[in-house]
């Protein structure tokens, strides 16, 4: 067959129905909506969360975790797309951890040391370093699945698990009893480093395109 | 002409062909295939590969562009988002060939502005890969290609419904793309 033949063929599917934004953009509702379902069937919101929601650390988890989700999913729809620079979005990572270290040294300064540790060790570490990664499996599919439509370049599976493992920590931190920065520094990162390192290890293998 | 205005001259002729418009898209195929092939024929040249391989490249590289082109982010430049792709499906089809190289960016936005090196022949790789669909696959696309018929010919000679054709000439080319990277591997 030569190019022109080629061609020929190539014409007559034209048309894109989908465009990879709208792609993008429904796997990731849908992989919100799904962690949410598995959430509320699951585990739920902590029993005293109408007296948490009026102290700062319980907050300070979701604004750390949804400035990662935000950041990732935002960065993720730029590495997608071939020629567009990831810019100041690649900085924008750095936020979370920023906050969440800010929060760390906030903690040290105004707790007594006697009560550090306990913080750190929390009640439910196991919790979490379960949890996280079963909340963030449905939005890591989704948006892997979604990325096969696009042109990824690397490391686009790692940036995916970073999203999911964002949103599925949103929905932890809602039951999660440990609201000390200290606890959020040490198991929330080792939980969402599960979930990248599956991300980075599915992307190499199926988002070659 | 300028590569400002082949590069506007692009994307329109894209816009359309999202939209539908197979004239457009023709238009858009065939003139981005000359600097395309002059690329393909360097690189071949610079590293050592055969520059028989150069139309089956040519042909990789336009299945990427089209199979990926909902990935262009129409209120962006279309010429960072082409020279990408092209840039990588270089790297791919020569490393597969046996050569690892690296294409700088700037090489491939440079090189758009080349004379045609025609090449009618008949590609052997396409053929190949076509060979390992499944028939009905292989059937559409060469009728639509070699034999040149459009998809409401295919479709009534295939007593098919024009949708049905639609899809799976589509399925038929996501196929191909999927050999071409097992390929060699």
């Amino acid at each position: 067959m030569n190019t022109d033949d080629f061609i020929s063929a190539l014409t007559q599917d034209s048309k894109v129905r989908w465009p990879f934004g709208r792609t993008l953009a429904v796997a990731t509702a849908s992989g919100v909506a799904i962690a949410g379902i598995a959430f509320f069937l699951s585990i739920g919101f902590r029993p005293d969360i109408a007296q948490a929601l009026d102290t700062g650390r319980f907050l300070l988890k979701f604004l750390v975790t949804l400035t990662l989700a935000t950041m990732a999913t935002g960065l993720i729809s730029r590495i997608a797309r071939p020629g567009v620079p990831a810019g100041r979005w690649s900085w924008a990572l750095l936020a979370a951890p920023i906050l969440l270290g800010g929060a760390v040294v906030a903690e040290l300064l105004v707790m007594p040391e006697s009560t550090w540790m306990t913080r750190l060790v929390g009640s439910n570490a196991r919790h979490c370093l379960t949890l996280i990664p079963f909340l963030a499996a449905a939005p890591l599919a989704c948006l892997l699945i979604a990325l096969r439509q696009g042109a990824p370049a690397r490391p686009a599976g790692a940036i995916a698990g970073l999203a999911a493992s964002g949103v599925a920590a949103t929905f932890y931190a809602a039951n999660c009893p440990d609201d000390s920065p200290l606890f959020v520094a040490t198991w929330y990162p080792i939980a969402m480093a599960i979930v990248v390192l599956v991300g980075y290890l599915a992307g190499s293998r199926f988002l070659k395109w | 002409m300028n590569s400002q205005a082949r590069e506007e001259e692009w994307a329109i002729w894209l816009r359309a062909a999202i939209l539908g418009d197979v004239v457009a898209y023709r238009r858009f195929l065939e003139s981005v295939t000359p600097p395309l092939r002059a690329m393909a024929r360097r690189r071949c040249e610079r590293y050592g590969a055969l520059t028989n391989d150069v139309e089956d490249i040519v042909q990789e590289v336009l299945l990427a562009i089209h199979l990926k082109r909902g990935t262009w982010d129409q209120s962006r430049p279309i010429g960072p988002w082409i020279s990408t792709i092209v840039r990588n499906k270089l790297v791919d089809t020569l490393r597969r060939r046996g050569r690892h190289i690296s294409v700088p960016i700037e090489d491939i936005i440079d090189t758009f502005d080349v004379e045609d090196q025609r090449d009618k022949e008949e590609r052997l790789d396409v053929e190949r890969m076509l060979g390992q669909l499944k028939e009905h696959q292989r059937d559409i696309v060469r009728s639509i290609s070699v034999e040149g018929t459009t998809v409401r010919e295919t479709a009534n000679r295939l007593h098919m419904s024009e949708g049905a054709v639609r899809v799976a000439l589509h399925r038929a080319l996501k196929a191909l793309a999927v050999r071409y990277r097992s390929d060699f591997t």
